[in-house]
């Protein structure tokens, strides 16, 4: 026996600070034609590399995540993508947690770094929808259950009711998000969806798809990835541009469906975000974090998840969304790349919002970088509203 | 600092494992699952839910269904809601994921678990789903054919390749319990230190590798610290009896070394928790004191694309 | 008694090739054989658009003989139809000549002791083809010497380049929906409603699914719940899904079967759409030989208080 096990822990452990030293993410599309799957994810890790100035042998591991393997109909598909990722000789981990397995890849490699067994790790998400079809994946039959009645927004949609008559939001809130979140994609080369003739008056009239949810009140289904790198403080120090620090980082899971389930603010999510806010010594959600990148797949979970994740009281999320204060020109601005409404290759979504939340606070968002951003909050979210995944990062190490 | 013991920040250990294979067909996996978490967290004295952290490995390729792994969480008793991850691959890598989440202190006990109903499809057609798209999948070339092919190599390099059985699909589940530390030796009388775990990957044609090495478990080996001193037993996850030959010359086990006393993949090859299970064997020969330093080894993709190597050791005995 | 169901998983991928790929299979289809040159000089056929073992990107791309030899190979004896040929044949890993790695394809063989490793080999190209590895039919034995001096640079360019292949891809499943739920069904198929009971918190669950999922713990009493219940919350549906047969605009509701401690889901009908509302009473309505419900309808109750169901919502 090694004399390791002399020093019996559970004394206090002292994990090495995570830094965000490069991001990278694809111009994203309904249809990617012009690249195969290896060529996608590749085009995501090379930008993400060269922000850092590292190449492929600085990278000692890599963790890869996405929704289905059914999506583009290639099992594992880590294995066949070791060779675009460079990871022959290298360990590869495979996430998948539903939707919010971007946001899980990242903290899966974040405690690599964390936990010291690597110095510095990168996380890849992808979702490639144009090699099959997004509502196949999704709604493929089960023998002996009915069928799906509704699509992916029905599944929503009666969720947005109950918000609404919880609260008792005026209708017209929806709208607004949508009309936010496409105009800021307009600043944003990467996203999806580029709407230049969008007007407040086209969503509202926008054909009424699953009442109450509107079709420009949804996401698109895009091809598309995003990869970080992530390092310790040897690595940040070296980091050619300012690096983001994570400060706290939670996952939590709920079961499918359950009596006492609150589909509108459901409670995984609020421990998740309570677990971020303790870790990053956060007391005041709405005052210390100057901008989230949260995971809204329909309209009205802005205001949901503004109350869900504490940043409005109970009832009151809408109100937030109302007054403009998550606009980007707003104090807490909300999915200034134009989120998950502009841009939705499922694996890679949460992954997207968590790299955005980077993005901001090392002042590289380019024109949809909010001004002094010190803190930033990233969220992803899936499954039947049961998986949860968030970091919070800021622009300073922690504690510092 | 990269993947040795010397370098991680604190102890852990399996401390339970349970399994089941081949049970009732007529079981969903959430049905198949529940007797054997229940069994596990009693070894440990945990009640459902109340492990710090859960991590879980399956295939929605295995289910025939995406999002499959969302209802073996049932079993979980996920609440309060639990910090949760789940891997798409076999359950050592679960394990794997739950063995950093502890050392980095912001858990002290991990549920790990693995779930597949491989006998639900045909294997010969679904592992093909695995390998290139573009120009092998189209092919259907399925893994009793690839498992040739890698006997051959073996063959005609010169390696004996003994006769013997391929594996023996069935359904199956597996857990086990992770702890950190004084909550380790708490739940159990000889927990099976963790001394290292390391996996490692090599490209993915099979022409571009030498099918007669395994370089990546060797690597995996080294980094998990397999080296250090001998072992006295080995589980390993060989689908036919080329790779067991493979994988012994590369984790250099000695005519003295027990291999694969559990019978392995030949005897019951639950996919995606057979490699969990080989960590689970390795940790219970630990645990009844057959053993005091046991290496388990787990693999992935076709022709042992992937491989995990766990090094388990028992507290010296006076 | 378990039941069991078969489940068809089936879909025609579309893959886009990227650069590389595009050539190599448009290169098929003209009979030409296109690998890919390495920063340290190896040909890699297949070719692959990043080296390996570098990751470097590999653009560098040379035409290779259509003649090789076996590096390994393994007998089929099950040529199931999605396989390349219709009688037991050889899978081969042939490293044609030019090349410094093999490729994987199919052998016509006569039989096992017909295939040795180092054996000499040739493509036979299959008759109608379309840029794709099956315009290979296979590889045949073949008596010539390997030639070396085969590798000649290519541009990769060729008139009418496939771009996108589709891969069609059909897996059979048997599913098995577990004990808790064929119990469930066989109750549905008499037109009766039942549930499960946690032993621990006493939660009726509708479907049961053998497990409480907050407890952790099996179930196993059997409890009928409804047939009645409240819409707790519900869209109305005004876009036609591709898989169902069902008329827009409907409303596909959550409902809250009177005895059920959550909502399952199901279509309201009997009722306008815009009349529908929550705490609306309805009752499942069955039609043919169908097991499920095929829709629920108004019971003409007055509605349930909105905190008798909020908590289910």
């Amino acid at each position: 026996m090694s004399a390791v096990h002399a020093v019996h822990a559970t004394h206090a452990v002292h994990k090495e600070p995570v830094a965000v030293v490069g991001i990278g993410q694809t111009k994203h599309a309904a249809a990617r034609r012009d690249v195969s799957i290896a060529g996608l994810v590749r085009e995501a890790a090379r930008r993400a590399l060269d922000d850092a100035e590292l190449d492929w042998t600085d990278i000692e591991a890599v963790v890869l995540g996405k929704a289905p393997d059914f999506f583009e109909g290639v099992m594992m598909p880590e294995l066949h993508l070791a060779d675009a990722l460079g990871a022959a000789g290298k360990p590869v981990l495979r996430v998948h947690t539903a939707g919010s397995v971007g946001g899980s890849t990242a903290l899966v490699a974040a405690n690599l770094v964390a936990a010291r067994i690597h110095g510095t790790v990168l996380a890849l998400a992808f979702e490639k929808q144009s090699e099959s079809n997004a509502m196949w994946g999704l709604s493929l039959p089960v023998p002996f259950q009915p069928p799906l009645l509704a699509g992916a927004g029905g599944f929503f949609a009666p969720h947005v009711r109950a918000y609404i008559r919880r609260t008792g939001a005026p209708p017209g809130v929806g709208a607004l998000v949508a009309y936010k979140d496409r105009r800021n994609a307009l600043k944003n080369p990467y996203a999806h969806l580029h709407e230049h003739g969008i007007t407040l008056e086209k969503v509202r009239s926008s054909p009424m798809l699953w009442d109450p949810v509107r079709y420009s009140e949804t996401c698109p289904s895009s091809d598309g990835a995003c990869a970080v790198v992530l390092t310790g403080r040897a690595g940040a120090a070296r980091s050619p541009h300012p690096p983001a620090w994570l400060h706290g980082g939670a996952m939590r899971s709920e079961p499918t469906l359950f009596a006492g389930k609150d589909f509108v603010s459901p409670r995984a999510g609020r421990d998740c975000a309570a677990d971020v806010y303790r870790q990053a010594g956060i007391t005041d959600p709405r005052g210390e974090i100057d901008v989230a990148e949260l995971y809204v797949p329909f309209s009205w979970y802005e205001p949901m998840w503004l109350e869900n994740l504490g940043f409005a009281a109970e009832g009151e999320g809408w109100k937030l969304t109302e007054s403009g204060a998550t606009a980007l020109d707003g104090d807490l601005p909300v999915n200034p790349s134009g989120g998950v409404l502009s841009t939705n290759p499922i694996g890679a979504s949460g992954l997207i919002r968590f790299a955005e939340a980077a993005l901001q606070v090392r002042g590289r968002a380019g024109e949809h970088q909010v001004d002094g951003v010190r803190r930033a909050l990233g969220h992803a979210y899936g499954g039947g509203a049961q998986f949860f995944a968030m970091w919070l990062v800021g622009d300073r190490p922690p504690g510092g | 600092m990269t993947g040795h013991l010397r370098a991680t920040l604190r102890d852990i250990a399996v401390v339970a494992f349970a399994q089941s294979v081949a049970p009732d067909p007529g079981l969903s996996e959430t049905e198949m699952l529940l007797p054997v978490l229940t069994d596990v967290l009693a070894q440990a004295g945990l009640a459902p839910g109340e492990a710090d952290f859960t991590c879980s490995g399956s295939s929605d390729y295995l289910a025939g269904r995406p999002f499959s792994f969302t209802m073996t969480l049932d079993g979980v008793g996920a609440w309060p809601p639990v910090a949760e991850s789940h891997v798409e691959a076999d359950g050592a890598w679960a394990l794997y994921e739950a063995w950093v989440k502890l050392l980095t202190g912001d858990a002290d006990t991990a549920l790990v678990y693995a779930c597949g109903k491989p006998t639900a499809g045909d294997l010969e057609d679904v592992l093909t789903r695995q390998l290139d798209p573009c120009c092998t999948a189209p092919l259907w070339p399925g893994p009793a054919a690839l498992a040739g092919l890698q006997a051959q190599a073996l063959a005609d390099a010169g390696g004996t390749v003994p006769p013997g059985p391929g594996s023996t699909v069935v359904d199956g589940a597996a857990a086990v319990v992770l702890a950190a530390g004084d909550r380790a030796r708490a739940m159990c009388a000889r927990p099976a230190w963790i001394h290292g775990i390391d996996h490692r990957i090599e490209p993915h044609a099979l022409g571009v590798r030498d099918l007669t090495r395994s370089p990546s478990t060797r690597l995996a080996a080294e980094r998990a610290g397999a080296f250090e001193a001998p072992v006295d037993t080995a589980e390993l996850h060989a689908s036919h009896p080329a790779q067991e030959v493979i994988l012994r010359r590369e984790l250099r086990l000695t005519d003295d070394v027990v291999v694969t006393p559990s019978g392995g993949a030949p005897a019951a090859d639950p996919v995606m928790a057979t490699g969990l299970i080989r960590i689970g064997e390795a940790a219970d020969r630990i645990r009844r004191g057959e053993s005091d330093r046991a290496l388990a080894h787990a693999t992935s993709g076709p022709c042992l694309q992937h491989n995990l190597v766990a090094v388990l050791e028992g507290e010296r005995r006076p | 008694m378990a039941l069991t169901a078969p489940l068809v998983v089936e879909f025609p991928f579309t893959r886009s090739l990227g650069p590389v790929q595009s050539a190599f299979l448009t290169g098929l289809r003209e009979r030409t054989v296109l690998g890919v040159r390495t920063a340290d000089g190896r040909v890699l056929v297949p070719p692959a658009e990043y080296d390996p073992g570098t990751a470097e990107e590999l653009r560098d791309l040379v035409e290779v003989g259509s003649t090789g030899t076996v590096t390994t190979w393994s007998w089929e004896p099950d040529p199931r139809p999605k396989r390349p040929l219709r009688t037991p044949f050889a899978w081969v890993l042939v490293r044609l000549d030019g090349a410094d790695t093999a490729l994987l394809h199919a052998l016509d063989a006569p039989g096992p002791e017909a295939v040795h490793t180092g054996m000499r080999v040739r493509i036979r190209w299959a008759a109608e083809r379309t840029g794709a590895i099956t315009d290979i039919a296979c590889f045949e034995p073949y008596g010539g010497e390997e030639r070396r001096a085969h590798v000649t640079p290519h541009s990769g360019q060729f008139a009418d380049p496939v771009t996108v292949l589709t891969t069609p891809a059909r897996l059979d499943y048997t599913y098995t929906p577990g004990r808790a739920q064929s119990r469930h069904l066989d109750a549905l198929a008499r037109h009766r409603i039942t549930g499960e009971r946690c032993p621990a918190c006493r939660k009726v669950y509708v479907p049961p699914r053998g497990v409480c999922p907050t407890c952790g713990v099996a179930t196993a009493e059997e409890v009928d719940v409804g047939p009645r219940g409240t819409v707790t919350t519900f869209c109305v549906v005004n876009i036609k899904a591709r898989h169902l047969d069902i008329d827009v605009p409907y409303v596909y509701a959550h409902i809250a079967l009177d005895g059920a401690d959550l909502a399952l889901h199901g279509r309201i009908a009997g009722i306008p759409c815009e009349q529908v509302r929550m705490g609306l009473r309805v009752e499942p309505v069955w039609t043919g030989d169908g097991r499920h419900p095929d829709h629920y309808r108004p019971t003409g109750e007055p509605d349930a208080a909105y905190d008798t169901y909020k908590g289910l919502l």
